[in-house]
């Protein structure tokens, strides 16, 4: 019923092959002699187009429009980009550009596509053909020759017979990329330690807590009960920018005011609070997002990012999700003019856990 | 189905309609009038001595006879609600004007339902707590008009707002089963009295730590992401990649397999 | 006449003429009619299933064309500046070059925000189909020989896609893309040994330093892409090579393929495609919002948003990292152990690994060697489909939980519940899945075991000669009976001494995952039990040979 391409000659699907095939291994396969078998291609069914002169009409119209419907598509698009030019500032036609331009290059795109489909499925000649396969493997005679070719390349090479040779080669060729993994060192700096580094913050004896991101300095009686303040170290915003943002990354805090006999207080830490304000950093101890979601009531702070939880009023520890830490808290006091200071830099590495960290 | 997720439901589904943006624009501008006629009577009350001790005797007997039960009947607090002593006017304009009070059930936190009493109502209940002990009034005049540096709004949201509410203050999840709720058709005046008052669990943002002028940068942001629907067109809630990748799967590729059945299938 | 036979000729000579010398040019300078006739007629199955990996491969080239109109205005650099485009709420900001060339062909380039969101849609969608696609050929057992090297390399494909994605997602230095490469940072210090060093070198200095979006970006533009077209072309060469494989059907058997030729059938129908594809993408984009980096801002250590996600294909690690437990970390001989990003780590590794090495798997428990080419249908391979679901499952519930709070909220859930639930999902629902996907299969298989046996239930009641009610069965015909009786077969593994007369322990471990795989097993109805079944039924009815295999009783 249909064509191979080999000969032309009608096939029928059952099997045919007069190519030596090697037998392999069925494994744990079921091969029973009594299978059913095939029965062979079910009778071809004419479409419509192939019966009705009108319906294939129809179709070589419908798949004519469709084409000129796309280059009216692109036109239309073309046409869009003029009469729909940006306005600055104006997002409004922003969206109008964006959607008529994208418009038009989806009549464009679904014209020739549908068409081409239409014409194809209802148009072109609908007979499904048949392939052979053939094993995938080489014949046994190409094996042979390929096999044939390696020895005498080994043999006119000396490749198996010159073992200096060859593993000389091979040693040459496993040093050869060692130096690129020195060369990837140069991706950081030369000169600076990462551990030394994340050990340490811009806090310093005497730092004002300033707002993120004015850089104003807090007086302690500005923080009422229930807030929360974004705090950055004084001094952070007049850094360059590359330092400015790898320092934030670090000393990024949150300042909330509780009532004192709500703060649970370990006799070390009693002294880091004022008066009920406790300063925290912001770095999640699992893998560094913000945690900034404060809830004034509950006291708990909530990381955004895979929701680890953890309780103000308990120093922090966590009481949900994947961090294990507790926030580092940045011990606070208030200088002479009111105004908050750290009274040391954070006592441990904040953010994330890292190998080198304890 | 409650009328607060019914609400929800539908402005969600309105977002997504084509002239979704005419209708914001037409809801923004509602709102904000609604909002300042409700000021204007404030106002015009707080002229007259008289007047306002009238006011604060109905508020007591408002709250007497809607309030009392959980928050005392001095407004003193126990054991279901707290104090409302020092909580201001504005903390009562907001929770009452966006018909969080009273509260319908205990849940994580109030939700927003159909307002319950009328604006001389809440005024009046307003006028009463102010009465109590002095707290965040009212807002009112310039502060409330959208008017401010957008740009400068729009960063203090990041830092301050956007943990919770999400950049577009699209609202976000909290502990518990608490949430920080959608932003959009929230009107200025709310939006300012819950940043100075800290409804629920939100913090309180005080003059001190976000000054006036920038409350109303703020609000100027939320006006204009408000009034420019999204440039790249539907929103999809403005959640971020969760919707996108819903979209893609659902949408995307299942438009694109129901197409790859039309293809393979055989003609008539 | 004459005029017009002169004329004819010279028309025929005219047009065929130009395209005759042309091909004729080109041929003698890159012998292209040799490539023409091994493939110009190549059989090319049809099923919509197969046009997945289609979706996948033009999606690539959607992400190609739309990309190369972005880098020509991309600046991928973090030098800052500030803000003076067309997007007031964020005039005057400082922002990278990156984000503010972004934000320029968002906003002040016509028709770039267009190209930016099918870039992006794109890209989503690149990642979808290769997922969709590799599901196809799971479950229809594609992947067995000749087949599990190209399975491989689509394997690799998928992975290197992610990272396609993931460079691409974290270049406009934004503030979601910049909490997504501080969460890589944390995952990436949290490994042993080279964890801190690795972080410092791949961002060039600290967190966030100004190195990483370049460097991003050149794996995004060149390394990447380049591999991926190169392993693109091997994984169309593989699928020439072996002959696409076909679903179990009358007349297609292991020695054939049937189907349209590429040309021009099959042209037409993969290059109309192609532009539907593309038109699918390009309505999405024009619709459709997609990353508004303008609502993120710039990136900036300090604020974040509520609902932080990654894309999509990052979702299952990102929604692992969220199902753990708290207190997974340790200090140990003065070093830290992050269990809470060591042992998601190593669980997704583990995922993904088996998923690339599964066939090998399969094909060593069955110790079958031969070339499969006709597919099988799921439910006649009902432990393959159901560790299939136990996988989907497990990838569906970290995926899950990477949305855990948008859950909460749009559902009126609490987020600790939504783990919880999540974690309990994670681990019980892929043994769940298992064991009711396999009864599934193999309820189906008996089901068709009777079909072929008995036929359909036709609904209709006949009354025979002895006064007896008996439903009419409608015996299916040939064709359709094919489909339910050809499935290649497996028992169980005897263990058997091998020549020195022992029993190995790897042989010991392949017969247990051998009764593991096959000991429910369903055979095929063979020519015996047919003629039989038919034969009974002959006989109770008469005159049924007028009919042959329509009407039967049961």
């Amino acid at each position: 019923m249909a064509k191979d391409d080999n000969g032309g000659a009608d096939n029928t699907a059952a099997d045919s092959s007069s190519v030596a095939r090697v037998e392999q291994s069925t494994g744990t396969s079921v091969v029973t002699r009594s299978a059913v078998g095939n029965p062979g291609f079910p009778p071809h069914r004419s479409r419509v187009t192939d019966l009705d002169p009108k319906a294939d009409r129809n179709a070589e119209r419908t798949v004519y429009t469709l084409f000129y419907l796309s280059i009216a598509g692109s036109i239309f698009a073309i046409a869009a980009y003029m009469a729909f030019p940006i306005v600055p500032e104006d997002m409004g036609s922003v969206r109008l550009n964006n959607l008529f331009i994208g418009v038009g290059l989806t009549l464009a795109l679904f014209g020739l596509g549908i068409g081409a489909v239409h014409w194809a499925k209802a148009l072109m000649y609908a007979h499904e053909g048949i392939d052979e396969r053939h094993p995938v493997r080489g014949t046994d005679v190409v094996r042979a020759r390929a096999v044939e070719i390696f020895q005498q390349a080994n043999e006119e090479s000396g490749f198996g017979r010159r073992t200096l040779i060859r593993n000389s080669l091979f040693g040459a060729l496993i040093a050869f990329p060692l130096p690129a993994v020195v060369l990837f060192r140069g991706l950081g700096p030369q000169d600076q330690d990462p551990v030394a580094l994340l050990k340490t913050t811009l806090w310093e004896k005497g730092t004002r807590l300033t707002m993120d991101p004015t850089g104003v300095p807090i007086k302690a009686s500005d923080v009422t009960l229930g807030s929360s303040f974004h705090v950055i170290p004084e001094g952070l915003i007049d850094l360059g920018h590359e330092s400015k943002l790898a320092e934030k990354a670090k000393s990024a805090v949150l300042l909330m005011r509780l009532k004192p006999e709500d703060l649970i207080e370990t006799a070390e830490r009693a002294s880091w609070s004022y008066d009920g304000i406790v300063a925290y950093s912001k770095i999640c101890t699992h893998v560094g997002c913000p945690v900034a979601l404060y809830e004034q009531q509950t006291h708990h702070l909530l990381c955004p990012c895979h929701q680890s939880q953890f309780d103000v009023t308990n120093q922090c520890e966590v009481i949900f999700g994947p961090a294990k830490r507790a926030l580092p808290q940045l011990p606070i006091a208030v200088d002479a003019e009111g105004y908050l200071i750290a009274q040391s830099d954070f006592t441990e590495p904040v953010g994330p856990s890292f190998w080198e960290r304890s | 189905m409650n009328p607060a997720s019914k609400a929800r439901k539908g402005r969600k589904a309105g977002r997504r309609h084509p002239l979704a943006s005419v209708a914001l624009i037409a809801i923004g501008l509602l709102f904000t009038g609604g909002a300042y006629a409700a000021f204007s009577t404030t106002t015009a009350s707080a002229e007259s001595d008289a007047n306002s001790q009238q006011t604060i005797d109905d508020g007591e007997k408002l709250f007497a006879a809607n309030c009392a039960t959980c928050h005392g009947l001095s407004a003193q607090g126990s054991g279901d609600g707290p104090s409302l002593i020092g909580v201001g006017a504005a903390s009562v304009d907001f929770q009452v004007g966006t018909g969080r009070m009273p509260l319908q059930m205990q849940g994580p936190q109030a939700l927003k339902k159909p307002v319950q009493f009328t604006e001389e109502q809440t005024a009046a209940l307003a006028a009463y707590v102010a009465s109590l002990a002095p707290g965040p009034a009212i807002p009112e005049g310039e502060v409330l008009d959208g008017e401010g540096d957008a740009a400068v709004g729009a960063e203090l949201f990041r830092i301050n707002c956007a943990m919770c509410h999400n950049v577009a203050g699209a609202g976000g999840a909290l502990t518990e089963g608490k949430f920080a709720p959608s932003l959009a058709d929230v009107s200025a005046v709310h939006v300012y009295e819950a940043m100075v008052t800290g409804p629920q669990n939100m913090p309180v943002f005080n003059d001190m730590n976000i000054s006036p002028e920038n409350k109303r940068d703020i609000i100027t942001y939320l006006k204009y992401i408000e009034d420019n629907p999204s440039p790249g067109g539907l929103a999809i809630g403005s959640l971020g990649p969760v919707a996108e990748g819903l979209f893609i799967w659902i949408f995307g590729l299942g438009a694109i397999v129901a197409l790859t059945v039309w293809i393979t299938a055989k003609s008539n | 006449m004459t005029s017009v036979s002169t004329r004819e000729p010279t028309e025929v000579k005219k047009s065929g003429g130009f395209t005759a010398s042309a091909a004729n040019y080109i041929d003698e300078r890159t012998s292209v009619s040799g490539a023409v006739k091994e493939l110009g007629r190549k059989i090319f199955p049809d099923h919509w299933s197969f046009l997945l990996g289609e979706v996948a491969l033009f999606s690539f080239v959607i992400i190609l064309l739309s990309g190369s109109f972005l880098t020509f205005f991309f600046d991928a650099s973090m030098a800052e500046v500030h803000y003076d485009g067309s997007y007031a709420p964020l005039k005057g900001i400082a922002m990278s070059a990156a984000m503010q060339s972004t934000m320029d062909i968002s906003f002040d380039i016509r028709g770039g925000l267009l190209m930016r969101q099918v870039h992006h849609w794109a890209a989503l969608l690149f990642v979808a189909a290769i997922g969709l696609h590799m599901l196809r050929v799971f479950f229809t057992g594609a992947f067995r020989k000749p087949r599990e090297i190209n399975w491989v390399i689509g394997f690799v494909l998928f992975i290197l896609a992610m990272a396609e994605g993931f460079t691409g997602y974290s270049l406009p230095d934004d503030l979601l893309s910049g909490n997504g490469l501080r969460i890589i940072d944390g995952l990436i210090k949290g490994i042993p040994v080279i964890g801190t060093w690795f972080s410092f070198l791949l961002f060039g200095g600290e967190f966030p330093g100004t190195a990483i979006v370049g460097r991003l970006y050149s794996l995004h533009i060149l390394l990447l892409p380049a591999i991926i077209v190169a392993l693109i072309a091997m994984h169309l060469l593989f699928v020439v090579v072996h002959k696409h494989t076909q679903y179990p059907s009358a007349g297609h058997t292991n020695k054939n393929v049937v189907g349209y030729p590429i040309l021009p059938v099959y042209a037409a129908k993969a290059g109309g495609f192609f532009f539907i594809v593309f038109g699918v993408v390009m309505l999405i984009a024009s619709f459709v919002t997609i990353n508004p980096i303008w609502n993120y801002g710039p990136y900036d250590p300090s604020p974040v948003s509520a609902g932080t996600q990654p894309d999509w294909y990052i979702g299952f690690a990102d929604g692992a990292m969220r199902l753990v437990p708290p207190g997974w970390e340790f200090v140990w001989l003065n070093h830290t152990y992050s269990m809470n990003i060591l042992v998601v780590l190593g669980v997704v590794g583990l995922f993904i690994v088996t998923v690339m090495i599964y066939p090998f798997i399969e094909a060593w428990i069955t110790g079958d060697k031969r070339e499969h080419h006709v597919l099988d249908r799921p439910r006649n391979a009902p432990t393959r489909t159901a560790i299939g679901a136990a996988g989907v499952t497990f990838y569906a519930s970290l995926w899950a939980a990477a949305s855990s709070d948008i859950m909460a909220t749009h559902f009126h859930l609490t987020m600790e519940g939504v783990i919880h639930t999540l974690q309990a999902t994670t681990i019980l629902g892929p043994f769940l899945a298992f064991y009711i996907t396999k009864r599934v299969c193999l309820a189906l298989m008996k089901k068709d075991r009777e079909i072929v046996l008995h036929g359909y239930e036709s609904g209709r009641i006949v009354r025979l000669p002895g006064g007896e009610y008996v439903e009419v069965h409608q015996q299916v015909d040939d064709f359709e009976r094919w489909k339910l009786v050809s499935y290649n077969d497996q028992k169980p593994l005897m263990l058997r001494p091998n020549a020195n007369g022992k029993i190995t322990v790897p042989e010991q471990v392949r017969a247990g995952l051998s009764r593991w795989f096959f000991e429910d097993r369903i055979a095929p109805v063979d020519q015996v039990e047919l003629d039989q079944a038919h034969g009974a039924h002959h006989t109770e009815i008469e005159g049924s040979a007028d009919k042959p295999a329509q009407i039967s009783d049961k």
